[in-house]
C-alpha cells in the first residue's frame, strides 16, 4: 500500500520495533553470485550459536517483530537451520527466507510445506539458464528450478520468486511473469546495490535511465508484484510506486549480520553503517539506543536535491547506492531518473568509492560474462 | 477470497491470526496468513479493536470507546479493517 505522508514521516522517525528486520544466517555460502551484497563464501568462526540464535528468537517475539527476513550466505546450510526455523514460528514469528534452492531437496520441501507461518524466496538472476548462471554460476538455473518445482510438487503454496535487476534481467520482465505464473508463485524484482561484490559488478550491471524507465511505466501497472520498497527513487517518474517508498535504513529496517553485529540495512555491511551488537546487552537496545539510528532518525538533509521539484517523491533516493559508488549522502541517488546522480558522479574529480568491511569471499567468484 | 460486509449491529473481533504492535501514531497489525501489513492511524481506533470481543455489537464497542461525534468515521475504519481481514465476525 501506498502510506500517506503524514505517515511517512512518522516512520522517518522510527518506530519502537523495525517493521522488517533482516537477519543473514551464515556467511557460509556454495555459490559465489558476482552481485552477493554480502560477500559471503566462508562461515565466519565467530558465527552465532545455536543458543544464541534461539535466544535472539526470543527477544524478537517479546518486541512483537512480526516475522524475519533470514538470508546469507545460504540459510538452509546451517546444520540448525531448520531448529532455528521452528522454533520462530512456534513463538509467533513468521520467517520469509532467501535461498538459492539447492538444498530444496523433495525431502526438504515436504518439511518446509508442513510448517505455518513460513515464506520462501528462490533467488534467479534471468529467465533462462544463460542470463541467470552468468550471474550466479553455472548449472545454478537449472537447481533453482528443480527446488522450484519440488515445493510445487509438495504442495508448499505460494512461494516467491525473486529476481535482482541487472542490465541484462530486466529485459526479462515478461518472462519473470509468466514463469511465476506457472508455479502459482509470486514475483519479487528488488534492485542491484552496489554493495558487496556487487560494487565490482555495478558500472556494467546497473540498469540504464531508459531501462529504469521502462521497469516503472511496468511496475506501475502491476501492484501485485512485490519490490520490498526498492525502487521508490523512481517513484519521481509520477504516482509512487507501491509501498512505504522511503529509506527505512534505522528507522524501519535494520540487519543483524552471521556475528551477530547489527547494520542500518541489508546493503551497508560496512563499518559505517555499524549501529552495534546483540552481543552487547542485546538486539532491543542496539535499536533504541544506538546513536547511527538516533541521527538516522533526523530530519534529514536534503542537500543538493532540495532544489529539485520531486525530492518529495524520492527522498535523494538510496543511501547504499550513494555510498557504495562514492556520492556524499547529501548528493543525489547514481540512478536519479533526471540524470542528476551522472552529473555528480562525473563531477567527482576523484571516485573513492569505499570496500565492504567484512569480506567473506572465497577466492574465485563467477567470473562475470556478458552476452 | 470472499469479502465480508461490515455490519455494525453484528459481533466482530480482531481476527486470530492478526498480532498488533502499540507505535505512537497508534498501532501496526501485521496477518500471518496473508502476511499484511495495515496501519491503525489512531490510538482510539486501536481501543476499539483490542475492546470488540467485549460487545454484543460493533456499535456497542464503539459507543464506549469513541466520542459520539467521530463514531460514523470509526465505523467506517472498522470496515476497512473487516476488508483486511484484520477483523473478523464471531
Amino acid at each position: 500500500m501506498a502510506a500517506n505522508s503524514s505517515l511517512r514521516d512518522r516512520f522517518e522517525r522510527g518506530l519502537a520495533a523495525p517493521i522488517c528486520l533482516t537477519w543473514e544466517l551464515t556467511y557460509a555460502c556454495n555459490l559465489a553470485c558476482t552481485h552477493c551484497l554480502s560477500s559471503s563464501g566462508r562461515r565466519d568462526p565467530r558465527e552465532l550459536t545455536t543458543a544464541e540464535a534461539l535466544g535472539l528468537i526470543d527477544e524478537i517475539s517479546a518486541m512483537q517483530i512480526f516475522y524475519i527476513n533470514m538470508g546469507g550466505g545460504e540459510p538452509m546450510i546451517r546444520s540448525d537451520f531448520f531448529h532455528i526455523i521452528e522454533h520462530a514460528v512456534e513463538r509467533h514469528v513468521g520467517v520469509k527466507f532467501s535461498t538459492n534452492g539447492t538444498r530444496i531437496d523433495p525431502a526438504a520441501a515436504r518439511r518446509l510445506a508442513s510448517m505455518d507461518y513460513l515464506d520462501i524466496q528462490v533467488s534467479i538472476d534471468g529467465a533462462d539458464a544463460t542470463t541467470s548462471d552468468a550471474i550466479r554460476g553455472s548449472g545454478t538455473y537449472d537447481q533453482a528450478r528443480r527446488a522450484m518445482d519440488n515445493l510445487r510438487d509438495a504442495n508448499f503454496g505460494q512461494f516467491k520468486i525473486s529476481v535482482v535487476m541487472t542490465r541484462e534481467s530486466i529485459e526479462q520482465l515478461d518472462e519473470f511473469e509468466k514463469l511465476a505464473q506457472g508455479y502459482g508463485a509470486e514475483l519479487r524484482l528488488t534492485r542491484l546495490r552496489p554493495s558487496g561484490r556487487g560494487v565490482d559488478v555495478w558500472d556494467q550491471l546497473h540498469p540504464t535511465l531508459q531501462q529504469n524507465r521502462d521497469l516503472y511505466k511496468w511496475l506501475i501497472n502491476r501492484p501485485n508484484v512485490l519490490t520490498g520498497d526498492s525502487f521508490f527513487h523512481l517513484s519521481a517518474l509520477g504516482d509512487p510506486l507501491e509501498g512505504l517508498n522511503l529509506c527505512g535504513a534505522g528507522r524501519v529496517v535494520c540487519l543483524i549480520d552471521p556475528v551477530g553485529n547489527v547494520y542500518a540495512c541489508p546493503f551497508v555491511i560496512h563499518d559505517e553503517f555499524l549501529a552495534g551488537s546483540i552481543r552487547d546487552g542485546g538486539f532491543g537496545k542496539v535499536w533504541t539506543e544506538s546513536e547511527l539510528f538516533r541521527s538516522l532518525r533526523e530530519p534529514g538533509n536534503p542537500g543538493a536535491c532540495g532544489s529539485c521539484g520531486s525530492y518529495d517523491a524520492c527522498r535523494g533516493g538510496c543511501m547504499a547506492a550513494k555510498f557504495f559508488t562514492g556520492l556524499e549522502m547529501t548528493d543525489p541517488d547514481p540512478e536519479c531518473v533526471f540524470g542528476h546522480g551522472e552529473t555528480a558522479l562525473a563531477a567527482k574529480r576523484v571516485s573513492i568509492r569505499p570496500t565492504p568491511s567484512p569480506d567473506h569471499s572465497r577466492r574465485t567468484p563467477v567470473a562475470l560474462t556478458t552476452r | 477470497m470472499e469479502s465480508t460486509t461490515f455490519d455494525v449491529a453484528a459481533p466482530w473481533q480482531l481476527s486470530p491470526d492478526v498480532s498488533i504492535r502499540d507505535e505512537i501514531f497508534g498501532a501496526l497489525a501485521y496477518h500471518h496468513i496473508t502476511r499484511r501489513l495495515v496501519f491503525l492511524k489512531s490510538r482510539t481506533l486501536v481501543d476499539v479493536v483490542r475492546d470488540l470481543h467485549n460487545h454484543a455489537s460493533a456499535q456497542d464497542a464503539i459507543t464506549s470507546n469513541v466520542a459520539e461525534a467521530e463514531r460514523d468515521s470509526y465505523a467506517r475504519a472498522l470496515s476497512a479493517l473487516v476488508n483486511a481481514e484484520v477483523v473478523c465476525g464471531r
